[in-house]
């Protein structure tokens, strides 16, 4: 555990800024700026968002360097981009273009299927994404700074994201009620480094700040992921495969700061015309589960 | 005394907890309305382009604005202090409450961010210097005449008192240290 580590906290640090926040998929500087306009916490440069990338198929890969330079000078908030899962070279690429985090995504396609990337040993913070307590954990114990749970990327639908949303919530709550003698044995079952177990037991939450992604194509569906104990909302495809994207933006980034608010989340849903189409999840086949990258 | 955190967006519940430390409840102010209820206020960090966006959206912009002018006590941290600033580089609209000038970022994107020691003056009491979490900093570049600055970084002011407003380019709810949030209560009370 390197918690008091000056720069692991700093890394901590820059997550807790982003909190209560929205961070939005872009693919140009022109989006960009509207994301930043709309009241982005943050943005993703990406190459194509996760809806194409479903869609298009072939190997989904870092985005280009200059796509990512120009997001970049585009906007004053942090510029976040994705590295392939295991892909050292992409993280060290990144980090020499001083991306502000680096998401270890199971949206591109893995390059290394039994590995991740070792975290610590980088400069730039990274988030990576979980479907459960272990997989968070084992990130965290990688170094991850941040942990958003995966969702469904490009669906359009959120039920994935609130699976893993439970499912975390559910497994922290239930280490806190266990016995410290029974919590060896919870972290073999986990599949979860001992300390980070024993770490959550005591605390009740994760040590870094959890995030939810993954299927978010409404302000209800921003709202819901915060309800369910999210901190901060990852919007992908949602905002600009939707009709009218500024006024989703906007709208979904109210309703993370007003979550608890009803009325308001009522008002904000109007007006937005069509969301982005979504997808059956309970169709897809295993292979055409991005969640299920990583390990 | 109640004291409020402008909660939408940026690390508030951070605040919260480092006012709890001290036995301070702190509320989480999201509208105009939730502002009339607090005594002091909290400006935390984040990304002042949303929190701006935010605040023009719930017209909190001019209620904190008159608030402050009518002498409300406000501790601004990083983003806060862009916030508060009467200049703001590169340009980009700021309530003018504090007079300094600051440019964004200034020290660099977040691989230059980190801790560094921050030396106080002796009014902070001992010892001497606080942590300094600088993330994705401001920094001040100019102070007018009725700013006092309190703590620096290398040779830059990077904590500064204007009246009733005291304000950190750094992060003070990171750290142990509950200095800087103890100034505010004792500016509240004074």
């Amino acid at each position: 555990m390197r918690f008091d580590d000056e720069q692991f906290r700093v890394k901590v640090g820059l997550a807790e800024m982003l909190k209560g926040g929205v961070i939005m998929d872009v693919t140009t500087a022109e989006q960009a700026k509207i994301a930043e306009e709309a009241g982005a916490a943050a943005v993703m440069a990406l190459e194509r968002v996760p809806a194409d990338i479903r869609a298009e198929g072939g190997v989904a890969r870092m985005a280009p360097v200059e796509k990512i330079q120009e997001i970049q000078e585009a906007v004053s908030i942090p510029v976040m981009a994705k590295c392939r899962i295991g892909h050292v070279a992409e993280a060290r690429i990144l980090e020499a273009l001083e991306v502000d985090f680096i998401d270890e995504s199971e949206v591109l396609t893995p390059a290394d299927e039994e590995n991740h990337v070792a975290k610590h040993g980088f400069k730039v913070p990274f988030v990576c994404g979980c479907r459960n307590l272990g997989e968070a954990l084992r990130r965290i114990g990688e170094g991850a700074a941040m942990i958003r749970t995966k969702g469904e990327a490009g669906s359009g639908n959120i039920v994935e994201a609130v699976r893993h949303l439970r499912t975390v919530q559910r497994q922290i709550r239930t280490l806190t009620i266990l016995d410290e003698h029974e919590l060896m044995a919870e972290a073999k079952a986990l599949q979860a480094p001992y300390e980070l177990v024993r770490w959550v037991a005591e605390n009740g939450r994760l040590p870094v700040p959890n995030f939810a992604a993954g299927g978010v194509a409404t302000p209800a569906d921003a709202a819901l992921c915060m309800m369910l104990g999210a901190e901060s909302v990852f919007v992908g495809s949602g905002i600009f495969k939707s009709s009218d994207p500024a006024p989703r933006a906007r709208a979904i980034v109210q309703a993370v700061t007003h979550w608890q608010d009803p009325a308001r989340l009522a008002e904000l849903s109007k007006g937005l015309g069509d969301p982005m189409s979504g997808l059956d999840v309970a169709k897809l086949s295993p292979e055409e589960m991005l969640s299920r990258r990583g390990w | 005394m109640r004291v409020g955190v402008l909660a939408l967006q940026g690390d508030f519940e951070a605040h919260a907890a480092a006012l709890g430390r001290l036995g301070v409840e702190a509320v989480p102010v999201r509208t105009a309305e939730g502002l009339e209820g607090v005594d002091a206020l909290v400006l935390p960090g984040g990304e002042s382009t949303t929190m701006l966006r935010l605040m023009a959206v719930e017209g909190l912009d001019g209620a904190i604005a008159a608030r402050v002018r009518a002498g409300m006590p406000v501790l601004a941290t990083c983003a806060g202090v862009v916030l508060l600033a009467r200049e703001v580089n590169p340009d980009q609209p700021s309530l003018g409450l504090l007079d300094v000038a600051v440019r964004r970022n200034a020290y660099g994107r977040q691989v230059a961010s980190a801790v560094v020691p921050v030396r106080l003056a002796p009014a902070l009491g001992e010892p001497p210097g606080m942590e300094g979490v600088f993330i994705r900093a401001p920094r001040i570049t100019r102070t007018g005449p009725g700013v006092e600055p309190l703590g620096w970084r290398d040779g830059d002011p990077v904590l500064v008192r204007q009246d009733r407003i005291v304000a950190a380019t750094f992060h003070p709810e990171l750290t142990a240290d509950s200095r800087v949030h103890r100034l505010l209560l004792e500016t509240a009370r004074a």
